[in-house]
């Protein structure tokens, strides 16, 4: 089986600051890796490196495209990445207002990534935009509103939805249950495993929240200054840490 | 009229013309594509057409004739400034008679008299860049451009249409050059739009303050984007002419007495004036084309 997704000794420092150094791993399709460390452990600088957000310094990021087979994105040409991002690929990110048009109604929103790729058919978009609102929960009703009259919790399941209309293949999330409060949350995450589940999505989550890998990821890695210091199945990792580090995080968590 | 000695011709120095020649035949060369230029001082306010102005400047010629227009008028106080300009500065012949005229700078319309070969169509543009509504940062639109991104045209169109249940944009609506770039064609009606497209005039866009200059040579494809559900339409007010009778040209209502009395007449005045002199009469002159 090809991966989804191939991550091979990526690099990227910042001057003299590592921010993360020779990660590798595979992704298979359907599966959700999760990505925990402390900020500063170079979790997000990796995750920016996979979805051509920054260029790693070394390294490679083979993709497996719908059309190609599997090319690596780091090389690949800036229009082939960005048409990657708005069709096979999908970037939650932590703040809401980051990845929404807060201007642009939520269909619009929703719609965007249609259009983007050559829906021209306002019917259908708006029929798949309610259809996306209600999968995520929110009322059909507030298709026409706008995104600032949301609480922040529809804000994410707006973005959610307005990521996954186009049915991507690569989810990437960045702290995606962040800043919001924990009722919230555990709503949000309720939802994800849901959509998880149904599309059989493929995702990499960072995150420093173990509740959230427990329960999205089936595979996670363990990020300390730039490094992977411990790499396995969620449940291994978590019920039978090996690495020092790794041990405080999960011992931390359980005291709290 | 002599040109006055203290200018060079036309105002602009020899070599100021030839950079704005050289961003107009860039324009001209790559249809729709907004090219960046020096715009220069010029002794009149923004938003009196200073792009419009610099654009004409670079390529009136002494055996021109010149004509300029202010949303159809050629008599607003920006067109006879902008004319006087030009009869002063370059000491050409100037006339309103679309027809006859080699060089038209205009604000916010397009005559209705159709343009022939050998004609220049000069647009005085305040916004050149159509994805500004949704995307401010030059950066990311100047990629938008390059990279043919241009789904975010639609979301406006979309956004439209939700809330007014169709596109309500009336003004500068957004079109696509030879199936490439996307471009604002100046706040002229919609109605003009499909007078855009295959025209047999050069048509210049000058923007001052932002500093572009884009073209559409002669005979160029020129579409107005739409959904499939919701096609462009070139609306107009639904009435004939109050003046000349005609059914076919854009508009203005106007305000006719002080009593709230109103009236739809043609924008273009040369055209309106044309027909009246031909003979046609609308119901406000009591005429037998009203309808
Ligand atoms: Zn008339």
């Amino acid at each position: 089986m090809t991966p989804l997704i191939s991550v091979k000794d990526i690099t990227k420092s910042y001057g003299a600051h590592i921010g993360c150094a020779d990660v590798s791993f595979d992704l298979y399709p359907g599966e959700v890796m999760g990505i925990v460390g402390e900020s500063g452990s170079g979790k997000s600088t990796l995750l920016n490196c996979m979805a051509g957000h920054l260029r790693p310094d070394a390294g490679s990021v083979v993709f497996d495209t719908r059309g190609h087979g599997p090319r690596d994105t780091v090389t690949m040409s800036e229009p082939e990445r960005r048409m990657l991002s708005r069709t096979d690929w999908a970037f939650v990110h932590q703040h809401a207002r980051d990845g929404l048009r807060m201007g642009v109604s939520a269909g619009g929103n929703v719609g965007e990534r249609l259009m983007a790729v050559g829906a021209r058919h306002y019917g259908d978009i708006r029929d798949k935009a309610v259809d996306w609102l209600e999968r995520v929960e929110i009322d059909a009703g507030r298709v026409d509103d706008r995104p600032t009259t949301f609480s922040g919790g529809m804000q994410q399941r707006l973005q959610i939805a307005r990521n996954l209309v186009t049915g991507p293949r690569l989810v990437f999330m960045d702290e995606p249950t962040g800043g919001l409060d924990v009722s919230v949350q555990a709503r949000l995450l309720d939802l994800l495993r849901g959509l998880v589940r149904d599309m059989g999505l493929s995702a990499i989550i960072v995150t420093h929240d173990l509740a959230v890998v427990r329960l999205l990821a089936n595979r996670l890695m363990v990020m300390k200054d730039g490094q992977v210091v411990e790499n396995g199945l969620t449940d291994q990792v978590l019920d039978d840490p090996q690495h020092a580090y790794t041990q405080l995080l999960v011992s931390s968590v359980l005291q709290v | 009229m002599t040109p006055s000695s203290e200018y060079n011709f036309a105002y602009l120095d020899e070599q100021t013309k030839r950079m704005i020649r050289r961003a107009i035949l860039k324009g001209l060369a790559i249809p729709g594509y907004q090219v960046p230029f020096a715009s220069r001082e010029m002794p009149m306010p923004y938003g009196w057409g200073t792009g419009g102005v610099q654009v004409s400047a670079a390529v009136l010629t002494p055996d021109d004739r010149f004509k300029v227009i202010d949303q159809g008028a050629d008599d607003t106080t920006n067109a006879v400034s902008i004319r006087t300009f030009f009869e002063r500065t370059a000491g050409v012949a100037t006339t309103t008679a679309t027809p006859v005229a080699t060089v038209i700078q205009t604000r916010h319309r397009i005559p209705e008299e159709p343009l022939t070969e050998g004609q220049v169509l000069v647009y005085q543009v305040p916004i050149p860049e159509p994805l500004r509504f949704l995307e401010p940062r030059e950066s990311e639109t100047r990629k938008m451009h390059s990279l043919e991104e241009y789904g975010l045209m639609h979301v406006k169109l979309y956004e439209d249409i939700s809330r007014h249940g169709h596109i309500a944009t009336s003004y500068a609506y957004p079109v696509k050059v030879e199936a490439r770039y996307v471009m604002d064609p100046s706040p002229i009606p919609k109605f003009d739009n499909p007078k855009l497209g295959d025209c047999p005039a050069i048509q210049l866009f000058g923007a001052g303050r932002e500093q572009r200059i884009y073209a559409l040579p002669p005979y160029t494809q020129v579409v107005s984007l739409d959904f499939e559900d919701h096609p462009f339409e070139a609306s107009k007010a639904d009435h004939p002419c109050g003046l000349c009778g005609a059914d076919d040209s854009y508009l203005d209502e106007v305000i006719v007495d002080d009593t709230g009395g109103r009236m739809f007449v043609c924008s273009d005045t040369d055209y309106c004036e044309g027909r009246q002199a031909a003979g046609h009469r609308g119901k406000d002159l009591g005429g037998k084309d009203a309808a």
